[in-house]
């Protein structure tokens, strides 16, 4: 039986539009490198305006918890300056012109002896080649790991791809599965963990067969049923371990490590051909798109240039999504750039809307079904409209995830979800009040 | 290149939307009632159906009338009125005279559910709250005709009178002339839409597999009376005929699937609706054995309804990753 977690729902996946789609290349005329890709402090560009640079060299880089961001293209740095990124904002990027050459740093070369090397050395090259979580988080995977070090018993890559419409994770592992497993045995090597195990929902056969095929005996290839949102990670933990992560806590306080799919692919040609991430699969689809498809995108490429490859948006667009229907982030514009944790662009017609009306809770009760952090929506959604910061953190909004579920499944069309969210804000609003009161009284 | 412009909107996620809405879930608990609705019709004549008419009808001008008055959104669209209308004319007897079922309506949509803030707000049953106001009028509301009277729509409503099997329940006889088919059936006297356990089962049913109401409540609350009438029959009953006789009389099923599953008025945390459903049959026992009003379901239903927000509080989730004991901070 397809193992889960606790909640869910269970939205209309509408993957037929893109699982059959192979991969295929895309070729920008120019990248906007964002020197914020991942969670943590941005990179400080290490390129001016005019250099020529090389596919695959660092142009930015930066101290604490930050990985380097490097050219997805060669050419010539046209501009260093704010550029519009998915968050909304505007930020600090190297723009390149694509000079088409492709022209490789010359620090680039695969590796010959990388069984020789420690899990030191496997650090270094994996924060040096930049990666981040590429399901969406964009998490450093280095600092994950180290921090994993000695606490992790169990690894377990995501491949869950529970959002709608989305396809990259599928794709890849039917293509190139190989990279995945070949990334992962990478991670175990550093972890040293007593189980290992691969998640894929039960909607993706071929992937599961191909991803068998290259799967060594001693990892386990777990199908997960089909429900949103099994790739969250706490969720993902409890499907395959059981395993609770604690509130405020963090996957190793359960002894688990949890990589997608993507992430590991990136892992594995990071050690042994030495390139660092300048390239991901994004899924663009959605019924505002004419021709949906899966592209090997370089970094950077702005999702204009997606968009026209996928046959263009259509005059009916209503929203424009980095991400899946349920957690992306709904853009302004389409200069936005692509960067590390984008999976997918999501365009949606106005089939799509929510009728709008004044919402009237009618205590149906299935926020609290459908939360999988076990929380109560309408309360919260109470406690948020009358500001009583007290009752939230009573109900602990603090453990949300973001998954939406509540906000997906409620039939008065509340907007539990972005409630949710204002409630957090509020929350954290009330503690930095409450600190700076305390620290001024003393 | 060509450059896109389209008006993007921008919204907080998620932007994927369940296609169910309060309007369809209410839909569906008026698809629901039908099939008792077509019963009431076939045992008591087109006069359950005049009956019910003017009684959603009432509900539906009252609640677009009070929302209008008082300038605020419509609410007529989401068929709550309807649903309201429907339980109102299913718990009073059919032989009900018309201007009653409109101060019935006007009780429970301006009074019961709008005065306390409208759907989702009130407290208490509004169907059920209506009918208890309406027994100001006892003579009117214990009226009860034979099954297959077969009453016009509307005129002399000089039938036959019968007495409902509560009565006998309620001495501790297990009434004669009756059988336990004609109970499941609906063939026997009682309120409008209450009588047939079969038809409401299978509206339940619908309910259930529409995932609509969960069988949470109306299991425990059946299930409590059913344990309870079996471990105290009265007056030497046998047990087992004595449980069934209390499971399929006056509104239990009525009661059990379309009214304590009300969720304005129900917890909406899963222990809480499973203690509520219990309190609703420990209660119905109570009344129906030692009130001097036979019939339990309705009051019982009505005092739970307003011990939900108790309820509420002792279903809460276990917060997620907590250890088993004092959860509340890790």
């Amino acid at each position: 039986m397809p193992r889960s977690f606790f909640g869910g729902v269970h939205p209309k996946g509408y993957k037929a539009l893109t699982r059959d789609a192979a991969i295929r290349p895309i070729t920008p005329k120019q990248v906007c490198i964002a020197m914020s890709q991942h969670i943590g402090a941005p990179c400080v560009p290490l390129v001016g305006l005019g250099d020529t640079v090389t596919l695959g060299q660092k142009v930015g880089d930066g101290k604490g918890l930050c990985v380097p961001v490097h050219a997805s293209v060669s050419g010539k740095v046209v501009a260093v300056e704010p550029r519009p990124h998915p968050g909304g904002t505007k930020i600090l990027s190297v723009v390149i012109e694509n000079d088409g050459m492709d022209t490789l740093c010359k620090d680039i070369a695969p590796r010959q002896n990388v069984d020789a090397l420690s899990a030191d050395e496997l650090l270094a090259i994996i924060r040096e080649a930049g990666i981040a979580g590429m399901g969406g988080a964009a998490f450093p995977t280095n600092v994950k790991l180290s921090s994993g070090l000695s606490k992790v018993d169990t690894v377990i890559v995501n491949a869950a791809e529970c959002e709608p419409y989305i396809s990259a994770d599928d794709r890849l592992m039917r293509e190139e599965p190989a990279r995945i497993v070949g990334g992962l045995e990478i991670i175990k090597r550093i972890l040293k963990p007593t189980r290992s195990a691969v998640g894929i929902e039960a909607n993706k056969p071929e992937a599961v067969a191909a991803m068998q095929a290259q799967l060594p005996a001693d990892t386990e290839l777990l199908v997960l049923r089909t429900r949103y949102p099994q790739g969250a990670e706490k969720q993902l933990i409890q499907s395959v371990t059981g395993r609770c992560v604690p509130p405020g806590g963090l996957p190793a306080a359960v002894g688990c490590a949890v990589f997608n799919a993507a992430t590991c692919a990136a892992v594995f040609d990071a050690v042994y051909e030495g390139m660092p991430l300048v390239r991901r699969v994004v899924t663009v689809s959605g019924d505002a798109i004419a021709k949906p498809a899966n592209f090997l995108v370089p970094i950077g490429t702005p999702f204009s240039v997606l968009l026209e490859a996928a046959g263009g948006l259509s005059d009916k667009a209503y929203k424009l999504l980095c991400g899946g229907p349920m957690m992306g982030i709904a853009q302004h514009t389409t200069e936005a750039m692509t960067i590390k944790g984008c999976n997918a662009l999501t365009c949606l017609t106005t089939a799509h809307k929510v009728a709008e009306s004044t919402p009237h809770c009618i205590r149906c009760g299935r926020c609290i079904t459908a939360c999988p952090m076990h929380l109560m929506p309408l309360q919260i959604y109470k406690a948020q409209q009358s500001g009583n910061i007290e009752k939230l953190r009573y109900r602990n909004v603090v453990d949300c995830i973001d998954c939406g579920c509540c906000a997906y499944t409620c039939p008065a069309g509340i907007a539990l979800a972005q409630s949710c969210r204002t409630a957090k804000r509020m929350l954290r609003e009330a503690d930095a009040k409450e600190k700076a009161a305390g620290g001024a009284g003393k | 290149m060509k450059q896109y412009q389209p008006s993007l909107t921008l919204s907080s996620s998620p932007h994927a939307h369940s296609k169910d809405s309060t309007r369809s879930i209410m839909r569906d608990v008026c698809i629901a009632l039908l099939p008792a609705l077509c019963g009431a019709v076939y045992f008591f004549g087109a006069r359950a159906l005049s009956v019910t008419l003017v009684s959603v009808a009432a509900c539906v001008f009252f609640e677009w009338a009070y929302r209008k008055l008082m300038k605020k959104d419509t609410t007529t669209r989401d068929f709550s009125a309807v649903v309201t209308g429907m339980l109102l004319a299913f718990v009073c007897p059919v032989t009900i005279p018309f201007w009653m079922l409109i101060i019935g309506a006007f009780f429970a949509i301006v009074v019961v559910k709008q005065l306390f803030g409208g759907i989702g707000a009130n407290i208490v049953n509004p169907a059920l709250a209506a009918r208890a106001f309406l027994f100001s009028w006892p003579s009117q509301m214990n009226h009860w005709v034979e099954p297959g009277s077969r009453l016009p729509v509307s005129g002399s409503i000089d039938a036959l009178t019968a007495a409902t099997p509560l009565a006998d329940l309620s001495q501790g006889i297990i009434p004669t002339g009756t059988s336990l088919t004609d109970m499941f059936l609906g063939s026997i006297g009682g309120c409008l839409g209450e009588t047939s356990a079969l038809l409401l089962l299978l509206g339940g049913l619908y309910l259930v597999l529409r995932r609509v109401i969960n069988v949470r409540i109306p299991l425990a609350y059946l299930a409590t009376v059913a344990v309870l009438a079996f471990a105290f029959p009265l007056g030497g009953a046998a047990r087992l005929d004595w449980m069934l006789w209390q499971l399929l009389s006056g509104g239990l099923m009525l009661g059990a699937i379309f009214m304590a599953t009300d969720y304005a008025t129900s917890p909406v945390t899963r222990g809480g609706q499973i203690a509520f459903a219990v309190g609703c049959g420990v209660l119905t026992i109570l009344l129906r054995y030692f009130s001097s009003y036979v019939e339990g379901v309705s009051y019982a239903i009505l005092l739970m309804n307003l011990c939900v927000g108790f309820f509420d509080k002792i279903g809460v989730p276990r917060r997620f990753g907590a250890r088993k004991k004092g959860g509340a901070k890790a």
